[in-house]
């Protein structure tokens, strides 16, 4: 794809766990007037070390400046950007549906068997299913559960693991080196 | 306030001694340890506990009362431009705060290092709606280089040293600090150790050889190259080596306005300033040159015209300490990502003696074309007697041997001021670039001038700007600064009058304006001020206001429609200047 098509990109963002980060990262993108189509903040697999996985639909050209602005945040360490064919995604959604519509018929099963989704909950008046996988995935059984009566969906931001092996290590590694004490 | 750093626990150090302070005295402290002897601030609710504690400071800490926090801060960056040290400003919570957001703007487009401390309400209120809260993290998240709210006095010491550190290393920005009354208030043990590192950032990149070897192998087979020289040129105090680098390489170098000053304006190879009202050879040749080495500066809107006409024949080279401005407007063949000082020391080393009497030659005829269609007229005197701003520029230069700190607002009389003073000395332009923040120019002088009162300031000011903050002229009076203010005063906001009569055909919509007595004004003020409006006064004028003691407020009314020639119009190509 060349540098102008629009298309999706996952940011994996590591930084200090500080109130207000998010909103100053958040403010960088949407200043350029890009849309965040879906974030999720988590701690990452490093000690004191905190993760925002988010999702934009923009440029190359776009996606690579955009990066260098959130990396110049003070307390920023590191952003990384990857297409969707460079990191295995899920994201989760709950689909509460009626009781009532599995009375009488099997059809309610069926679609949650055909989606390998599972039962979390089982109420008097709902019963709460839950479906893991990618947008297109949690989409469809919505459909289906559209035609049968649903309650409630809810889905998740996106969260991500890249393909390649973890950057992020190399980096901070090579920080720790960095701390001589003429550090400015 | 979690904080990640090494080697700060001072808690755990034996040998640093802590001490029971307040908060407030907290903050005061750790101004005299980071050097602070100025501080730009405006009191209130919010903030008490550090006036209170600042009265038995006085002699340490000078403290300059502004008539608007708004002059303030553009105080503190006047000081903080001429000191290149940090600039202190201080404001209560709501709208104090809320008034420091156009300076911190200004501060952050311009790479101005400050620190600003915001008084807060108390935290069991925050989010209440009380009496003077506002967000103002959320407010100035946008404009700072970083900001932080303090709840707790013991985070105090950390946030400071955080922030000294922040806002003067790397790329310089203005920091802020909301601190709640309460945290203000409360006592605790404090030390302070600003040896403090922040693992997430990184402000001095090592300096990489091999592409320093790179671009010094551009330059030296290049046959008609070009050095763009930026604010970057300042922040890192690198006069001299650029002044080393320029005439061992005989390369030409233009400077942007922020680069003014970085290199005399009578040196043979200085070519004149970029940009949208620069000079026309250095426009027009950027777009001939083959190799164009920018050296700390960003490739402003204003520089470069039409960015996909811009210097697309030429091999860039780019010297920048901030990383996210390498590739953001101009794609570079060479990027050296690191301090501009640094990177001039040894480049020289690399680079071939040389000189380019052809190229340069280039340059000459430009600036005869330039100097009979444009300069020439405007600095001649008119029949009429009537003053052109260009001719009281020049003729103030001369009278000041081009040696001034020149301050200016924002319009017209900024493009003359930066076109016609002739930048002999060093550190001589403050002015707000990036933003264009009318209502900077006085304030911004009065900080100059504390900042270094050995030297004159000249202050150039429109007639519309200069009304936006003029009551800091009480700044003068009380504090005795010595500024030499200069109205241009064309009773009109004249750059947007030019844009309406080239751009609109000619339709004037809500630019003119109805002056007070700007002379009675400055009298009310304590200030003392001459009107002139012929050229037999200009010189006399002139004399009396740098020759008198004090504070001097001249009054030049000057051609009502006079444009600022040449200009690249707004989408246009460098070389499409029209002159």
């Amino acid at each position: 794809m060349d540098k102008d098509t629009i298309q999706e990109f996952t940011l994996t963002i590591f930084c200090e766990n500080i109130t207000g980060l998010l909103s100053r990262i958040v403010s960088v993108i949407t200043r350029r007037h890009y849309n965040i189509e879906s974030l999720t903040g988590s701690p990452s697999a490093i000690e004191g070390i905190f993760r925002f996985t988010l999702v934009v639909n923009i440029t190359h050209e776009q996606v690579r400046k955009l990066v260098g602005q959130i990396e110049k945040q003070i307390d920023v360490l590191k952003v990384f950007y990857y297409t969707n064919d460079e990191i295995i995604y899920q994201e989760v959604a709950l689909y509460k549906i009626p009781t009532e519509v599995f009375y009488g018929s099997n059809s309610v099963e069926k679609i949650v068997r055909k989606h390998n989704a599972r039962v979390l909950a089982i109420e008097q008046e709902y019963i709460v299913i839950e479906k893991t996988g990618h947008l297109q995935d949690t989409e469809d059984l919505l459909e289906e559960f559209k035609k049968v009566g649903i309650y409630e969906f809810v889905r998740s931001g996106r969260v991500a693991i890249v393909k390649p092996m973890e950057r992020l290590n190399k980096y901070l590694k090579s920080l720790e080196e960095d701390f001589s004490p003429v550090y400015n | 306030m979690e904080v990640k750093t090494k080697n700060i626990d001072t808690a755990d150090r034996n040998e640093v001694k802590t001490r029971r302070l307040t908060g407030s005295q907290a903050v005061l402290e750790c101004f005299l340890a980071e050097g602070v002897d100025t501080i730009f601030g405006y009191p209130g609710g919010a903030i008490m506990p550090i006036y209170d504690a600042l009265y038995d400071y006085q002699d340490r800490l000078k403290h300059i009362l502004p008539r608007h926090e708004q002059g303030g801060i553009h105080a503190a960056q006047g000081y903080a431009r001429v000191r290149r040290s940090i600039g202190v400003a201080m404001a209560t919570s709501g709208p104090g705060a809320t008034n420091l957001v156009t300076g911190l703007a200004d501060a952050l487009m311009d790479s101005t290092p400050l620190v600003c401390i915001t008084g807060q309400v108390f935290s069991t209120l925050l989010g209440s709606d009380a009496f003077q809260e506002v967000d103002v993290i959320g407010c100035t998240t946008a404009v700072t280089k970083w900001n932080i709210q303090v709840t707790k006095a013991k985070d105090i010491p950390i946030a400071m040293a955080k922030a000294f550190k922040i806002a003067n290393s790397g790329r310089p920005g203005p920091v802020l600090i909301d601190i709640t009354k309460d945290a203000q208030l409360e006592e605790f043990d404090f030390a302070y150790d600003n040896n403090v590192i922040i693992r997430s950032y990184r402000p001095l990149p090592a300096l990489d050889v091999y592409m320093v070897q790179e671009a010094a192998e551009l330059i030296n087979n290049a046959k008609m190259p070009l050095i763009l020289a930026g604010h970057g040129i300042h922040i890192s105090r690198a006069q001299q080596e650029l002044l080393t680098f320029v005439e061992k390489s005989g390369i030409p170098v233009a400077t942007t306005i922020h680069g003014l000053s970085a290199i005399s304006t009578d040196h043979p190879l200085s070519v004149g300033m970029l940009g949208m009202h620069g000079n026309i050879a250095p426009n027009i040749l950027t777009n001939t040159c083959d190799v164009l080495i920018a050296i700390g500066m960003r490739f402003d809107d204003r520089v470069t015209g039409k960015l996909t006409k811009y210097a697309k024949q030429a091999k860039v080279i780019h010297i920048e300490i901030d990383s996210s401005e390498i590739d953001k407007n101009v794609l570079c063949e060479v990027a050296i990502h690191a301090d501009a000082k640094e990177a001039l020391t040894l480049l020289t080393e690399k680079v071939q003696s040389k000189s380019y009497p052809e190229w340069l030659a280039k340059f000459h005829d430009y600036d005869n074309i330039e100097d009979k269609r444009i300069i020439s007229k405007v600095l001649e005197k008119r029949e009429d007697g009537t003053l052109t701003m260009a001719r009281v520029v020049r003729k103030i230069s001369e009278m000041t041997k081009g040696q001034a700190i020149v301050a200016t607002d924002v319009g017209q009389h900024q493009m003359i001021a930066a076109r016609y003073y002739e930048y002999l000395g060093h550190d001589q332009w403050v002015s707000s670039g990036g933003a264009g923040t009318m209502g900077f120019g006085l304030p911004a002088a009065i900080g100059a001038a504390i900042g270094a009162p050995d030297r004159t300031v000249i202050a150039f000011i429109g007639d519309g700007g200069f009304q936006m903050t003029l009551q800091e002229l009480g700044v003068c009076t009380q504090w005795k600064v010595p500024i030499k203010i200069v109205i241009l005063d064309n009773e009109f906001l004249g750059m947007v009058r030019q844009w309406q009569e080239l751009f609109h055909e000619k339709r004037y919509s809500v630019v003119e304006l109805q002056n007070p007595n700007f002379v009675m004004i400055a009298e009310g003020f304590g200030v003392k001020a001459h009107r002139i409006d012929h050229e037999s006064q200009l010189e006399e004028g002139i004399r009396t206001m740098l020759e008198y003691d004090g504070a001097y407020l001249l009054h030049v009314m000057v051609h009502k429609e006079e444009n600022v020639f040449p200009m690249i119009p707004s989408g246009k190509a460098v070389d499409e200047i029209v002159y």
